[in-house]
């Protein structure tokens, strides 16, 4: 068994999963940090934990959660199916759904502190200069939010890779479709197909461990360059 | 004051003694059992530790997850597959206690639906193919998935059906698919609509030529060896009682 005869393909799936997952995630996590890094209502303690809730639920509580609500008889899988577009367990786009549940803290909570730490002093300055909301936002709350967008980016990213339980729970196992890496090792190990198995488990860890490594150099090397 | 200490320190420890002599010898029974025996097992144990004292833990998973943890060293005295070929090469590798293997039952696949009426009684609904979602165990792991495989393939629909197919990871998640609706029909064990509550819908009850006997032997397992509680519960298994239950949840027995 070498990497040569190994079935790639739940390697794309997966980088696909991730890259759109994460994209999806910075859309929607950027205005929901900025919301809660500047915002003084009673609402942001709620809404920060309800962020927070995949950081300490099992993830069988939010595939479980999930199966019910996206399927046929759930109030999400009836909506999707008064649009034409079916339900969602078992598709991509359903695992794409998921993953940015399961990984919205991993996003937002990084953005936030960034966006916090840069503090109002910069955006009021900039607001005497009379740059427009929009214009303060992403000339310098943005920029000053550098290390958080890497860290939002390559965390959400790192961390839809690695997600089993959810997958699991909705994907129904289909080759090219939603059987992920995560879930091919699985699949391995209980098909006793330890070689490939140990393949596709060694490459997520020498991956898991590389970006964590360059994010971890990259951000040293960001302090140390405002300081 | 200290000799009263010490008295009452003495007694109570001479109780706690007592105590977990009492508990060694009623014994304890860990079984790992595969999925679709959840059910029945559980009645079993019951009925076990009623008649013998004895405690029973069960553990549940897949076969092939069992037999990977097995394999590695996890602590069961009996192992409960969904197959007999697990067993056989758990004995084979010296895990299981060589001549204690025998059929504690013989599984029977249905083909079920949550909708009341969707399913018919000749497979048409299989020809028909007018679903997105059909569910089935993963056949490389479970028994069951692999007579499901089995039953399509004979029915020469599999190719046909393939791109529906959803599988669970086991038996019991194969069930979810289809009773929450995810899936419109699927291939599940019989016993798993078996018990009460679970009855609705409409199911087929495939006919047995259709597939090889899906046989789930037992085995003792090397650390339940000296155990009399592990030895008596394998004996139990052959008992008219849990005869009695296996049958009733739409096991053939051997």
């Amino acid at each position: 068994m070498t990497f040569a005869d190994l079935d790639l393909t739940p390697v794309w799936l997966t980088l696909r999963l991730a890259a759109t997952a994460t994209l999806v995630l910075l859309v929607v996590g950027t205005p929901l940090a900025w919301w809660l890094a500047r915002t003084t209502s009673w609402l942001k303690q709620p809404v920060a934990a309800v962020v927070a809730l995949p950081l300490v639920l099992p993830p069988t509580v939010l595939g479980f959660y999930l199966l019910v609500m996206l399927g046929p008889h759930g109030p999400i899988g009836g909506l999707t199916q008064a649009l034409g577009l079916g339900t969602l367990p078992f598709t991509f786009a359903g695992l794409v759904v998921a993953s940015v549940l399961y990984s919205l803290p991993f996003v937002v909570q990084p953005l936030q502190n960034a966006f916090e730490a840069a503090g109002t002093r910069p955006l009021e300055v900039a607001a005497t200069l009379r740059a427009s909301a929009w214009d303060r936002f992403f000339t310098v709350a943005v920029p000053l939010a550098r290390p958080g967008f890497l860290t939002a980016t390559v965390l959400g990213f790192a961390h839809t890779v690695g997600e089993f339980g959810v997958v699991l729970m909705i994907g129904g196992n289909i080759p090219g479709k939603t059987q992920v890496l995560s879930v091919a090792i699985y699949d391995h190990v209980e098909a006793l197909e330890y070689g490939q198995a140990h393949l596709y488990a060694a490459g997520m860890l020498a991956f898991s461990f590389l970006v964590l490594l360059v994010l971890y150099l990259t951000n040293k090397r960001i302090q140390e360059r405002q300081r | 004051m200290r000799t009263k200490s010490a008295a009452c320190f003495f007694v109570l420890s001479a109780a706690l003694l007592l105590s977990m002599t009492g508990v060694a010898s009623a014994g304890e029974a860990s079984a790992a059992v595969a999925s679709n025996f959840t059910k029945p097992m559980r009645e079993i144990a019951a009925g076990f530790e009623r008649k013998t004292g004895h405690k029973v833990v069960l553990s549940f998973g897949s076969t092939g997850k069992l037999y990977a943890q097995i394999h590695n060293g996890a602590p069961f005295d009996l192992f409960l597959a969904a197959d007999n070929q697990a067993p056989a090469r758990l004995e084979s590798e010296g895990h299981g206690v060589a001549g204690s293997r025998f059929t504690y039952a013989i599984g029977r696949l249905v083909l079920w639906s949550a909708r009341p009426g969707y399913v018919d009684q000749n497979g048409e609904v299989l020809q028909k193919g007018d679903f997105r979602h059909i569910a089935i165990a993963n056949p490389k792991t479970a028994p069951y998935g692999a007579a499901a495989r089995q039953v399509l393939e004979k029915m020469g629909l599999w190719a046909g059906i393939r791109p529906h197919i959803v599988q669970g990871e086991n038996i019991a998640q194969t069930y979810q698919f289809i009773a929450s609706g995810n899936a419109e029909l699927g291939f599940i064990a019989l016993s798993q609509i078996r018990d009460a509550g679970r009855a609705e819908g409409s199911r087929w009850d495939l006919p047995r030529e259709l597939h090889d006997p899906i046989e789930q032997d037992v085995v003792l397992l090397q650390r339940g060896r000296d155990n009399p509680a592990a030895r008596e519960l394998l004996a139990y298994l052959q008992s008219d009682e849990a005869r009695a239950i296996i049958a009733s949840y739409g096991y053939d027995l051997k």
